[in-house]
């Protein structure tokens, strides 16, 4: 099966998930990120990679700060940025999908940011739209999230250089969460040697271990001696039926407390990739504590998508060249 | 002076040259600026030079990656290897000597200055570069250089650094070319 997300040259055409890239794009985004965080340090807060280019975030589901995130990223790129909330519009007026797209590439849009609630909605889009449209996925459904995943990596290899010996830690609804599924491909395929997941039977997906993850179901065992501790957000707004019996005891058996986290080795790091509930996941003391990376996190974010934006607009008549 | 072409093989001694004629134009809001990779090399460098025949101890420095300002960027895409550039210093108002090693088109100049005013807006910019080969495209020219020569345009000299460091210029001929560098003047 060909990958629709690199083009005949195995360059990145679109990004749609982690699952599928190879070690070597991963790493070329996370280094072209390491350029961008400095931009925003500047004086002036721009570079012209992407001038006279248009970047539409088509988001069908709500995300304040992903899509904030990538409008930063692709306005410091010097693009011209449309956010449409489609939920509110067209979509609701009965539009298909393909149709909205379309108008948008009527109206020359470059390139296409696409959060949406059902798993694949991207890989649609991307399917769909001409060769030089490029497709980032920022979100389908239980999925794949990948410029999430990407962040993360880049804010552990931030605090923790070497990748190949770490032991990391991913806590909570792993079965409803796009972001545990990005952040599980990164870890593996960029070499990380122990990945564990840490949740209740019922918030884990059957055969998970095959994905190349030890479980605990105990957190207390599950935390020892790592050096990254990836917290997810419960996903109230997803959760049907009785799975958990409230709030408060699920904090009590797997949110992150500063008794729990010393568990952990006594340098690691926290992160979460919001929105943060804090007394169910998460302990104030600790998200707000030394050892969070939570806020870097969002920093690094807009550094990430810049690299992706730049990678996919860039170069893509190379042919051409002699 | 005017220079044979196997004296492109000579950086080192070209190195001098420069430094020599850099010197007198340092002041004490002077800062140098090296152009990913070459430019960089020859920064560093220059710097401990300069560094051994002044009092001013200290000159101010920073590294520039253009790839993000290149005008080709939509043809040929990112490089793989990107370096940050890293200007620590204030570059507002400041004499900024902008170092690159071989002089070509001059859009490598015009990315570079483009993004040091994204820094600030500096008091001057001298561009300074160890060979001017000729060819340019664009009204810049180098202030400063060690040595002039007029090369085709099928022919690619480069600046090298060896593992302990000594620079090297490399022509290369993609046509295997018998073509001589042609003698010109300072």
């Amino acid at each position: 099966m060909n990958n629709p997300q690199l083009d005949s040259d195995g360059r990145l055409r679109h990004l749609l998930s982690i699952e599928g890239l190879p070690k070597k794009i991963l790493n070329q985004i996370l280094d072209t990120a390491e350029s961008f965080v400095g931009v925003a340090e500047r004086e002036v807060k721009k570079v012209p990679l992407l001038r006279g280019k248009t970047v539409c975030n088509l988001f069908f589901e709500n995300s304040t700060r992903t899509r904030t995130t990538f409008e930063i990223a692709a306005k410091r790129l010097s693009a011209d940025v449309i956010s449409l909330n489609v939920s509110t519009s067209s979509q609701s007026k009965g539009e298909t999908i393909l149709d909205t797209v379309d108008n948008l590439i009527a109206m020359h849009a470059d390139m296409f940011v696409v959060r949406h609630s059902q798993s694949g909605a991207a890989h649609f889009i991307a399917k769909h739209v001409p060769e030089h449209i490029h497709v980032i996925n920022a979100g389908d459904g239980r999925h794949s999230h990948p410029t999430q995943g990407l962040l993360d990596m880049f804010t552990i290899r931030k605090y923790k250089p070497d990748l190949h010996n770490l032991r990391v830690a991913i806590v909570g609804d792993v079965l409803h969460s796009r972001v545990a599924r990005s952040e599980i491909h990164a870890l593996t395929t960029l070499g990380v040697p122990e990945v564990r997941v840490i949740a209740p039977k019922t918030l884990l997906p059957t055969q998970v271990e095959k994905l190349g993850v030890h479980v605990f179901h105990d957190m207390k065992a599950g935390l020892k001696d790592v050096d990254v501790v990836m917290m997810l957000r419960l996903q109230n707004e997803r959760m049907n039926g009785a799975m958990l019996p409230s709030a408060q005891e699920y904090f009590k058996t797997y949110g992150l407390t500063q008794e729990k986290l010393s568990l952990a080795k006594p340098d690691a790091i926290v992160l979460h990739p919001g929105p943060m509930n804090r007394g169910v996941e998460i302990d104030s003391s600790v998200a707000d504590g030394q050892q969070s990376a939570i806020l870097p996190q969002v920093t690094y974010g807009i550094a990430i998508r810049m690299a992706v934006m730049a990678m996919l607009a860039g170069g893509q008549i190379s042919g051409n060249l002699s | 002076m005017t220079s044979e072409p196997n004296n492109l093989s000579n950086a080192e001694d070209l190195l001098k040259v420069l430094a020599q004629k850099l010197e007198p134009l340092l002041q004490n809001n002077t800062a140098l600026v090296g152009i990913q990779s070459g430019g960089v090399w020859l920064m560093q460098r220059l710097l401990v030079l300069l560094n051994d025949t002044i009092t001013a101890k200290s000159i101010q420095h920073g590294t520039l990656d253009v790839s993000f300002y290149r005008d080709d960027y939509a043809k040929r895409g990112l490089k793989t290897e990107n370096r940050p550039s890293q200007i620590s210093f204030d570059v507002e108002n400041k004499h900024i000597i902008l170092i690159d090693d071989v002089f070509y088109t001059g859009r490598t100049t015009r990315a570079a200055m483009n993004e040091l005013f994204d820094y600030g807006r500096p008091a001057s910019i001298t561009l300074v570069a160890l060979v001017n080969r000729g060819g340019r495209e664009l009204p810049i020219t180098p202030q400063i250089t060690a040595v002039d020569i007029t090369l085709t345009a099928d022919q690619n000299l480069q600046l090298t650094q060896n593992a302990d460091g000594a620079l090297r210029l490399e022509l290369k001929s993609a046509l295997q070319s018998t073509h001589q560098a042609h003698h010109s003047h300072e």
